[in-house]
């Protein structure tokens, strides 16, 4: 599909809170497209939370619902419930929750919400840090990166693959997706609204402030998280991954993915691992990782 | 509008909810309308949704709320929109 097919609706209005460059309302625009009017958000605290703007007013032309930050998939189950009772079935509910509360906070509710089959979609977008508080780390912050308030060296643990742990519920549909493949991002959503029961989208959101780049270059650290292999897009669909793009030829050898560095060198969040000097070691640790991720993709998905 | 008569706070569509932001803008995306080949990349990428999609796929900024983060003109394959600094005159 093209851009020109994506409709020209908007239901995200301009003049929104949100940072200049900021990578979620790029997404949630999409999202709005691909659902329509027929839709309800629920939104626990996360950047979203802020780029609705403030009371009396809201940027989002669309019925959301703010709720607590662990209870962003339980909210949604109350939601779909009520508009079952009420015999409703041509709404779509979505939960849209940031990394923090997904991977971390939001974990035990959306797993409760996938295993009672609620019919909603859960869209994470994960920026990979708690950005709205003001940049902390969370499950997703990659190994070395650091944030605001590190003492030396970046985090020291591996990120989780929340992907896999969505695929162990067997749920109808999962996705993984990036914003600088809207078209791509646009097919999964539809595709997921006509499935029944839920789902579950993960978008890459390359975060200015949070990963400390120049605001011009959101689009390009989501494109080279894919070309270097550090996220993949894959569709998973009856217990079946469908690797998809460019992570479709990575998966298969038919290109070899950009060196890690590429990707990391553009970010502020990575720069003690050049300056004073650049360290090979923790470079190729990070290198090694992600290549052992896609050993494993293979392995298991080829 | 259609208000709610309900017992809780609630918030009602509007645009400019954080008022005009385009004067958070450092930077100005110039369009160069002979260049443009219609591609809608700058569309699709607007984080704010400033740039207006014309029913022949032409586009438009809107400066009131534009908050010049450049990311139209990185994306932008054939170079059609520049950044000019706010406030130089040539």
């Amino acid at each position: 599909m093209a851009i020109k097919e994506i409709p020209t609706e908007e239901y995200y209005l301009p003049g929104s809170a949100a940072c200049p460059g900021c990578p979620a309302t790029m997404a949630l625009r999409i999202v709005f497209k691909a659902i329509g009017k027929k839709m309800i958000m629920i939104v626990p605290a996360c950047c979203t939370a802020v780029i609705e703007s403030l009371h009396p007013n809201t940027s989002f032309n669309i019925p959301t619902m703010n709720i607590a930050f662990e209870a962003a998939a339980a909210g949604a189950s109350g939601v779909e419930a009520a508009l079952r009772k009420q015999g409703k079935d041509d709404i779509t509910v979505v939960a849209w929750a940031g990394d923090g509360g997904t991977y971390d906070i939001g974990i035990q509710a959306l797993s409760g919400a996938l295993e009672r089959n609620t019919n909603f979609i859960y869209i994470c977008y994960n920026n990979q840090i708690y950005s709205n508080t003001g940049i902390q780390r969370s499950g997703a912050t990659p190994k070395y990166a650091a944030w605001t308030t590190t003492t030396v060296g970046g985090k020291t643990e591996y990120r989780k693959e929340m992907g896999e742990i969505i695929q162990a519920h067997h749920i109808p549909y999962a996705a993984q997706a990036c914003i600088s493949y809207p078209e791509d991002l646009y097919k999964k959503i539809k595709k997921a609204k006509e499935i029944k029961g839920p789902k579950y989208i993960e978008i890459m959101a390359p975060c200015p402030p949070g990963w400390r780049f120049g605001m011009e270059k959101t689009v390009e650290m989501g494109t080279l998280s894919v070309e270097t292999g550090a996220w993949a897009l894959y569709e998973y669909e009856n217990d079946e991954i469908k690797f998809n793009g460019i992570s479709k030829l990575l998966l298969e050898e038919k290109i070899n993915p950009k060196p890690i560095e590429d990707w990391i060198k553009f970010q502020g969040r990575f720069r003690h691992l050049f300056i004073p000097k650049k360290d090979v070691k923790k470079l190729k640790e990070i290198q090694d990782h992600t290549n052992l991720i896609w050993k494993r993709y293979r392995k298991c998905y080829l | 509008m259609k208000k709610y008569n309900v017992k809780t706070t609630i918030s009602y569509p509007m645009k400019g909810a954080t008022g005009k932001t385009g004067n958070w803008r450092v930077f100005r995306p110039i369009l160069n309308k002979e260049k443009c080949v219609k591609c809608l990349r700058c569309w699709i990428f607007c984080p704010e949704a400033t740039v207006i999609r014309k029913d022949d796929d032409s586009i438009d900024i809107d400066y009131d709320y534009c908050k010049g983060c450049g990311i139209c003109a990185n994306v932008c394959k054939i170079k059609a929109i520049t950044m000019k600094r706010e406030g130089i005159e040539k």
